[in-house]
């Protein structure tokens, strides 16, 4: 899928990320984040050491040095949520840019028009729009139909139709209206379209945590409610054992101890999946959905128009007598020229194909007449000079032929009956009263669906084909395109009663979905993806729209899903991992002056006691920006099985956290001791 | 070593297995309502006894419930037991006229029965009547381990239910637990040890004439059937101040493996028991797996530990080859220890040997087994559910990093569970931590130490660990009955009892609400050694985060001191 992906290392988003970040040292916006918060409050009480060492005439260097990186640890952690919010309203602004904020005709109760302004505009105001009209705000079709240029939005250049009644009656504000006449029922406050709810999410303010998210924050504030009782109990255990310890020492212990790596970053993760999601063209209605949507372990889809193309294509003419092969053909031609339906359109192609006379243009004999496709005959067809060619259902041409005297032939039931079976669709074609044969019009599969659909089960996401189809069709359709399973001859409420069931087993379902009577499936299962060109009714039940309309990018939906969780995971296990070390470089540096045989503990031989964790607070505070790319882009998901998936994960992060600040801190070490600052 | 030493390390585990997998499968039919061949003969007693307490057995409750008829049912067993030990001067079986005890030591020894912990700041034969000993502290010796497999069981229930409300019933519960699975196993325990040896009396003391013509008082007792339940229910509260060290307690090699086998019965059946109430039993073996991984990895430095010996002493001539200081030597250097290691990775709590004469680095060993929250096969029950509480933050972390909202055995892990998952974790070790560092930090808590320097420091340490672990056992040395450790540890063994059972309470009725996943390829399976061995490190990994700088200069610095030569 294309991603609209934003360079975020630029002086235009960097610099404003850098004034935010000490913005949000603000304690009143960190208490949001409660163990940053906690190391702001330590980090104050060092700052206020440091300071009455100055006034007291004391040394200073140590102090003012730890003081120092702890403020750089809490700027480094805002400075990374601060770009993830710079980069999520980049790329909503882009997707913004076009919505004018230019005039829009109000429908007065009276039936008269008026002019305002379309920040004026409330919900349930209906406008009226014409060509060339910039649609001011998301709304329904209520009456007419126009076409309407998307490219703002999706970056797709065909305009589209969207016209009222049916299931593509969704507009969205900033699109224009190509040609057409139309009237739109407004379906959003300003301020509270689909694109600013995702604003908002991605901006501090309304951003709601995930149960995940909370779930995770608790064992975050656990791990520093511990860490705290460990460093205060510490001192009077050390104190029994002779040795005073600095306050200044003990709050660097407990900020190198606190899960500060995954507590900094924490923030940014999520809103860097938002934004992903908005690179990929998805505006989604809460973070809950999107995690969610990593869950997922079915999903259903429709047939047609998911799986399938929207028409059935010709694919084969099959002649009831092997020498009527090429009057069949000449037939099906001449009755579909002037057919404008898409199935009528390939079996032009079809024909031109089997004749060899492509690009030549082809017209509708003079003299003829054309019998478009009515719902009583159930068939089209052309009448020319004295031949009635018609072409139709096994029973409207039935009916056809035996108006003329002929009954259907068992060599003809034998053909339809083929076809059928084979999952396809028969149409015959007759000529008068002679039954010359039959075309078989065929589903034809998205293309690389089957490849997309494979993905899914590599990811444990079992697929479910839904279809009015007859199950042979069905059947034919499902094994073509590998889903698991498929329900035919399927009515509106199918959906309902297959997502509560699967639900009941205990699944978490997906489902994907435009039309109205799509709504109450929505709204039940557990992450909803409405197509942008759905019904306002399909929109709203949903809670993730694409604004591409294109339901195979479920796939992308879970991916970001996934990454959240394997990105936050995997940083809490690199954090923790991480306090190893930080132990064994701060533990033995506090004791080795009196038990000078604890020094076997100090297996990095570090320079000094104050180097050592001076070096362990440096580490602490640089890991944050090394990993702000990391948290931003997410962890690499591949789909996998969850043991292969865990146990690279572990190893990268978890085996990758426990030695990396052994030889990070060395290395700072080795540099401070160089320099000499401490 | 000798060859009989390495018989006793590896036969334990392996004959105890061998037992607890048909134990594990019965009580998995006894609390799912089964019949068994225990029935014919209790049924009628437990239909008796639900008519007497007019307990309706087919009666579901919901945690909150199962949680009240819990609390309610402990503090009558504390004000009852407290009620006894005021008054045993004026009742009978008390032929030794003992009177009653002192209000802290009482208001200790109340809570330290009823939470399953038996931490004994008392010595029993001066203290206790034969009557206290017999209705009060037995008796509490059986209900308190009954809470604990209850508990368990309704915990197991949680995973079990789909979209449920209840998690079982406590009487019921509480009632099998005590007819079916701990009366017939302490009466199994208590005739094998009578064989052996130990007194089962109501005569008063006897008084008789030493060999060099001085005068000794022998206390005797009912010790036979107190015995079997202090091991069977990870009790450990012994008869006499001296617990199993006591030749009336434990007599012979034969009696002191029983006792090691009977402790650790009940806490190695529960992970089978889960796996066959799972109906998935290699779950059961999983959690047994990462159980026993952690127990034979302690027990192999801990032996190694102890027959390597003193260096200090050797040097001095006093002592060779191996540690026995403090150890009986009928039981010997491997039996203390595989007693000792026992005894705390449950929270059994008995002892038969001085666990303050180990080396350093051995009790080092006794203190993680405890600090960790005692999983390692763990108390009656409450073991299998720190143990648990362990796996639910492993699959947090595991979900995570899959990609997933974490589940485990089918049951999505979401806020509360997290919650109560880590207060059950935390909770003691954040107490410990907390009273420690008040006694050592005032002159109340250090006037009991007998020891400067670290090993002070472990001993204080080792007290409060025990307390909070609900393990009882004592490291020796410190001087426990005073108020201010009669109160501090009774406030210790109360909120580590409790900051474990009402959580899992809390996870059995929130995991019983949900729905049970079906698992797909998507689904990381908690059955295989990846999850043994993840499970493993978290536990080691919180343990040692918590415990690092307390560990430093407790246990590790004293044994870094011995082998430069400095003592204190």
């Amino acid at each position: 899928m294309k991603a609209k992906k934003i360079n975020i290392w630029q002086a235009k988003f960097v610099i404003p990320a850098i004034r935010d970040s000490v913005k949000k040292l603000n304690p009143l916006v960190m208490i949001a984040n409660p163990v940053m918060f906690i190391v702001e409050v330590v980090t104050v009480i060092t700052s206020l050491i440091a300071i009455a060492d100055i006034i007291g005439g004391r040394n200073v260097i140590f102090d003012l040095q730890i003081a120092l990186w702890l403020w750089f640890t809490i700027i480094f952690a805002n400075f990374s949520e601060a770009l993830a919010e710079g980069q999520g309203r980049a790329q909503a602004e882009s997707l913004k840019k076009n919505r004018s904020e230019a005039k829009a005709k109000r429908l007065r109760a009276d039936g008269t028009q008026e002019v305002i302004s379309a920040l004026k505009l409330q919900k349930e105001d209906v406008i009226c729009l014409e060509d060339g009209d910039t649609i001011p705000g998301d709304g329904d079709v209520i009456e007419g139909t126009a076409l309407i240029d998307e490219s703002a939005i999706t970056g797709e250049s065909a305009p589209v139709i969207r016209e009222s009644g049916g299931d593509r009656s969704g507009v969205t504000g900033g699109t224009r209206v190509l040609s057409g006449k139309i009237k739109v029922r407004i379906t959003a406050n300003p301020g509270e379209s689909f694109l600013d709810q995702m604003i908002n999410m991605v901006e501090g303010a309304k951003r709601q945590k995930t149960p995940n998210e909370k779930a995770l924050h608790i064992l975050l504030i656990a791990l520093t409610i511990v860490f705290i009782v460990v460093v205060v109990t510490f001192k009077y255990f050390a104190g029994y054992m002779k040795v005073d310890v600095n306050l200044s020492v003990l709050i660097a212990l407990l900020v190198c101890l606190m899960p500060t790596t995954i507590g900094g970053l924490l923030p940014a993760i999520g809103i860097a999946g938002m934004d992903r999601l908005l690179q990929y063209n998805f505006i989604a209605m809460s973070g809950r959905a999107v995690e969610a949507s990593g869950d997922v372990d079915v999903v259903l889809m429709d047939k047609t128009g998911t799986i399938t193309l929207g028409n059935r294509m010709a694919t084969e003419f099959i002649p009831v007598n092997r020498e009527d092969e090429k009057e069949l053909i000449n037939a099906a031609l001449l009755s579909s020229l002037a057919d404008d339906t898409p199935e009528g359109r390939s079996i032009v192609i079809l024909a031109k194909e089997r004749l060899g006379v492509h690009g030549r243009e082809i017209r509708a004999p003079q003299g003829s007449t054309f019998i478009p496709f009515s719902a009583e005959a159930r068939m089209s067809g052309i009448d020319w000079s004295g031949r009635k060619i018609r072409k139709g259902s096994l029973e409207a041409i039935r009916e056809f032929v035996a108006a003329q005297g002929t009954p259907i032939t068992d060599p003809v039931l034998k053909i339809t009956n083929d076809i059928s079976t084979e999952g396809s669709t028969p149409l015959l074609v007759a000529q008068n009263e002679k039954i010359l044969g039959a075309i078989r019009l065929k589903d034809v599969l998205k293309e690389g669906i089957s490849g997309r659909i494979a993905k899914l089960r590599q990811m444990g996401i079992k697929s479910v084909m839904i279809t009015g189809d007859n199950p042979l069709t069905a059947a034919t359709i499902a094994a073509e395109a590998g889903v698991d399973d498929f329900v035919a001859e399927a009515k509106p409420a199918t959906k309902l009663d297959l997502i509560r069931r699967y639900q009941g087993m205990g699944h978490l379902v997906a489902m994907i979905g435009d039309g109205t009577n799509d709504a109450p499936a929505l709204a039940q299962a557990d992450v909803a993806v409405a197509m942008n060109a759905g019904t306002q009714a399909a929109r709203e039940a949903a809670n993730i729209v694409d604004l591409d309309s294109n339901p195979t990018k479920l796939l992308d939906i879970v991916e970001i899903g996934k990454q959240i969780l394997i990105t936050r995971g995997a940083l809490t296990t690199f954090s923790v991992a991480n306090d190893v070390a930080k132990y064994f470089a701060i533990v033995p540096a506090i004791f080795i002056a009196q038990y000078p045989e604890l020094r076997v503990l100090d297996i990095m031989s570090l320079g000094s006691a104050a180097s050592a964790i001076m070096s362990a607070v440096v580490f602490n505070a640089l890991i944050i920006p090394l990993l702000i790319p990391l948290a931003l882009r997410g962890v690499h998901y591949k789909p996998a099985s969850a043991a292969k998936l865990l146990r690279r994960n572990l190893l990268v992060y978890g085996l990758g956290g426990l030695v990396l600040p052994f030889i990070g801190i060395k290395l700072i070490d080795v540099i401070v001791n160089a320099l000499k600052i401490i | 070593m000798t060859l009989s030493d390495w018989l006793c390390l590896i036969l334990v585990p392996l004959i105890l297995t061998l037992l607890a997998i048909p134990l594990g499968e019965f009580m998995a039919s006894v609390f799912s309502g089964g019949k068994n061949y225990l029935t014919p003969f209790f049924l009628p007693v437990e239909r008796f006894l639900y008519r007497l307490l007019g307990v309706d057995e087919k009666e579901e409750m919901s945690w909150k419930s199962y949680a009240v008829a819990l609390l309610f049912f402990n503090a009558i067993g504390i004000a009852a037991l407290l009620f006894l030990q005021f008054i045993q001067g004026i009742l009978p079986l008390n032929p030794q006229k003992l009177g009653a005890v002192r209000w802290d030591t009482a208001l200790n020894t109340a809570v330290s029965f009823v939470t399953n912990t038996n931490w004994q700041s008392y010595s029993g034969e001066q203290t206790m009547s034969y009557l206290t000993q017999m209705l009060g502290l037995t008796v509490q010796n059986f209900l308190s381990a009954a809470t604990g497999i209850a508990v368990s069981i309704a915990v197991i229930r949680g995973f079990i239910r789909k979209n449920a409300g209840t998690i079982g019933n406590f009487w019921v519960d509480i009632t099998r637990s005590v007819l079916y699975v701990l009366l017939p196993l302490a009466f199994i325990w208590s005739v094998l040890l009578v064989s052996q040896g130990v007194v089962q009396t109501f005569s008063g003391y006897e008084t008789v004439q030493t060999l060099d013509g001085g005068k000794q008082i022998i206390a005797l007792g009912p010790v036979a059937s107190q015995e079997a339940i202090k091991e069977i229910g990870t009790n450990g509260g012994g008869f006499f101040n001296a617990n199993s060290a006591h030749p009336f307690e434990n007599p012979t090699p034969l009696t002191n493996y029983l006792e090691i086998l009977g402790l650790l019965l009940i806490p190695m059946a529960l992970p089978f028991a889960l796996g066959a109430m799972l109906k998935n039993r290699r779950q059961g073996i999983a959690i047994f797996a990462a159980m026993m991984i952690l127990y034979l990895a302690g027990l192999g430095v801990f032996a190694w530990v102890e027959t390597n010996g003193n260096p200090l002493l050797e040097k001095a001539g006093v002592a060779d080859g191996i540690n026995m200081e403090g150890k009986e030597v009928r039981s010997g250097v491997v039996g203390s220890v595989i007693f000792a290691h026992a005894t705390t990775v449950t929270s059994c709590g008995a002892v038969n040997s001085m666990h303050d004469s180990m080396m350093p680095l051995s009790g080092l060993i006794l203190l993680f087994n405890m600090t960790i929250g005692e999983v390692i096969f763990g108390g009656v029950g409450v073991g299998l559910i720190g143990l648990l509480s362990y796996a639910i933050l492993t699959m947090f972390l595991a979900g995570l990093m899959i990609g997933r909202t974490p589940e485990l055995i089918g049951k999505k892990l979401e806020l509360k569970e997290m919650i109560m998952s880590i207060v059950i974790i935390l909770s003691p070790a954040i107490l410990l931590l907390l009273l420690s560092g008040i006694a050592i930090s005032t002159r109340v808590g250090l006037s009991s130490l007998s020891n400067a320097g670290p090993h002070g420091l472990s001993q204080i340490i080792y007290a409060f660990a025990s307390a909070s672990g609900n393990n009882g056992s004592a490291f020796a040395g410190l001087n426990a009955n005073t108020i201010f450790f009669n109160l501090t540890t009774a406030l210790a063994m109360l909120v580590g009892r409790f900051s474990t059972i009402i959580p899992a309470l809390i996870i059995a009725g929130a995991l019983a609400q949900k729905k049970t996943v079906p698992p797909s390829i998507a689904t990381f399976p908690t059955t295989g050694f990846l999850f043994i061995a993840m499970l493993v490190g978290v536990i080691i990994i919180v343990g040692a985060l918590t415990f690092f700088p307390v560990f430093t200069l407790g246990p590790i610095l004293e044994h870094l001191l011995m082998a430069a030569g400095k003592t204190f």
